[in-house]
């Protein structure tokens, strides 16, 4: 598991647009990798911010648990990638 | 009803349209560096090229690819998030020069890279002088934060087609959306005609 | 952390600045009277919008800088080639009128009868002192004796924010350490840390994983990295120490 690299955040950075998407404070729920199973607090999951949305990686093995994609002022969401969140 | 902030004012200021830089776009001096992934460290020992689904799938290796013929082109690039930054010198293997070595009917391709990143593209737009496998920029070594050691070049479309550290294309007969395209990103990309998200 | 309460959908509120205070040469402190505020925990931030004339608009978070009970304030830093830190470190006024919402996060937070008792060890690197202040000027005004070791990696002194208010700590022997390492530039007869943290400082600074610590480390991602896997290797379970990454654009 490398470090993570400059530039890169964690999911305190989009806890504005998780409150927006889920209508409820989502930095402390806990997320499961869908591919390793490994378990985490969405705060302190990797975000890749490409401006073009943000996704969300499992620390240990970088799959995509989720992202978001706002398109004409709506934010899409897909969350494919966790087995849960709760 | 927002408030105005009084004098803010954004950054940058959008370019006038003078046919160099497409609607909606600011051009920059800079080279933002956007992934939507952490940056792969691939070898050159163990990195290759691939196109598959032709008649027979055909790979070259780092060294096999260095001794191909090359082009060094001045490009102008545009970003979806609204940069675009001109006259871009790349140096790069074509495309024509790739494609040429299969045989295929196919005309899609999903361009895969090294960190599971893809993008779909028209094989009609990676030929006729359009489009490169880069591995140098402004005149060193393609930097891995911005796609190297190869990454695709294809400057008439938005710049998420052109894929960092890209490992090869799949020929396709159909159009399968890319990664950003799954997400709700445009299909096809054409900056001129600002197609950003899908249904633009 | 259970029961976190979010009252109703996050909703943008216009809020007017009512001081401005000038904390280094790049980094400002705007407090910001907010009527319908909710309260708020420290450590967390809120997110700001600019709306322009042309009706271009903005946002940007920032992590809130003054305790629960006070007014609320955000300490910006001023990134050169910023949209939005300019003209929130030069160019605004008070009276003027920005968009806020929050407060935001329910992580990274420091709530004496949630958090305990533990021994806190706070890591800033540059601008992540901010939030670390915020839980800092809660523990003053609860009257907390909670001891506290507060690791502020910056390039120089000139760069300290906060630094009187710091300095002060230390000298009221109350129970606060502020520990500086001066990354890049040092003064004349300096004998503090002058390198950036590794895991021979962090063996020294940090409290013994016996009394029970609780750590929080807010910067920039490359620093959280650093001080996270090394308070880690000297047996910090991985669930006390909680980090809260900074962009280079400056947004938590």
């Amino acid at each position: 598991m490398d470090a993570l690299e400059d530039g890169v955040l964690d999911g305190n950075a989009i806890g504005g647009m998780l409150i927006e998407v889920f209508g409820a404070e989502m930095t402390t729920a806990v997320g499961i990798c869908g591919v390793c199973g490994t378990r985490g607090q969405v705060a302190e999951m990797p975000v890749y911010q490409a401006r073009m949305g943000a996704v969300v990686r499992c620390r240990v093995c970088d799959n995509v648990l989720m992202v978001f994609v706002e398109v004409r002022g709506i934010t899409c969401v897909d969350l494919s990638g966790l087995a849960s969140l709760s | 009803m927002s408030p105005i902030s009084r004098g803010f004012h954004r950054r940058h200021e959008e370019a006038e349209p003078a046919g160099r830089v497409p609607p909606g776009q600011y051009v920059t001096h800079d080279f933002p560096v956007l992934s939507a992934g952490p940056t792969p460290h691939t070898r050159l020992t163990d990195w290759t090229f691939s196109i598959e689904g032709g008649q027979s799938p055909v790979s070259w290796t780092w060294q096999e690819f260095q001794s191909l013929p090359t082009e060094t082109v001045t490009v102008d690039i545009h970003c979806v998030t609204r940069w675009s930054k001109l006259d871009t010198s790349w140096k790069g293997v074509s495309l024509d020069m790739l494609l040429g070595a299969v045989s295929y009917t196919a005309p899609y391709v999903l361009a895969f890279c090294d960190g599971g990143y893809t993008t779909n593209l028209p094989v009609a737009d990676l030929l006729g002088g359009k489009a490169w496998v880069a591995y140098s920029y402004d005149g060193s070594a393609l930097p891995a934060e911005h796609g190297g050691p190869a990454r695709l070049l294809v400057p008439h479309l938005y710049f998420w087609k052109s894929a960092k550290w890209v490992r090869g294309l799949r020929l396709r007969d159909t159009n399968a959306p890319g990664f950003w395209e799954m997400y709700g990103y445009h299909m096809y990309g054409d900056p001129w005609k600002e197609q950003r998200y899908a249904g633009d | 952390m259970e029961g976190t309460a979010v009252r109703g959908r996050l909703t943008w509120q216009t809020a007017t600045v009512g001081a401005v205070i000038d904390e280094t040469s790049k980094v400002r402190t705007l407090s910001l009277d907010v009527p319908d505020w909710g309260g708020h925990q420290a450590g967390q931030h809120l997110d700001i919008a600019l709306t322009a004339e042309d009706g271009y608009r903005a946002e940007r978070s920032y992590s809130i800088a003054s305790a629960p009970g006070e007014p609320v304030a955000i300490t910006v830093e001023r990134l050169d080639d910023g949209e939005v830190s300019p003209y929130l470190t030069q160019d605004v006024q008070i009276g003027d009128e920005i968009e806020v919402r929050g407060p935001i996060g329910g992580y990274f937070i420091w709530d004496p009868p949630i958090s305990g008792d533990g021994p806190l060890l706070l890591a800033a690197g540059g601008s992540g002192v901010v939030p670390l202040r915020a839980i800092l000027r809660h523990r003053g005004l609860v009257g907390s004796s909670v001891p506290v070791h507060l690791l502020y990696s910056v390039r120089s002194q000139a760069e300290v924010i906060y630094r009187s208010e710091l300095d002060h700590l230390n000298q009221e022997a109350d129970g606060v350490k502020v520990i500086y390492t001066l990354t890049r530039q040092q003064p004349p007869g300096w004998t503090g840390y002058a390198r950036r943290v590794d895991q021979q400082m962090m063996a020294e600074v940090a409290w013994p994983v016996a009394s029970g610590p609780l750590a929080y480390v807010c910067g920039p991602t490359n620093f959280v990295e650093a001080v996270a896997s090394d308070l880690v290797a000297l047996g910090y379970p991985p669930l006390r120490v909680k980090t809260e990454r900074f962009g280079a654009t400056g947004t938590p």
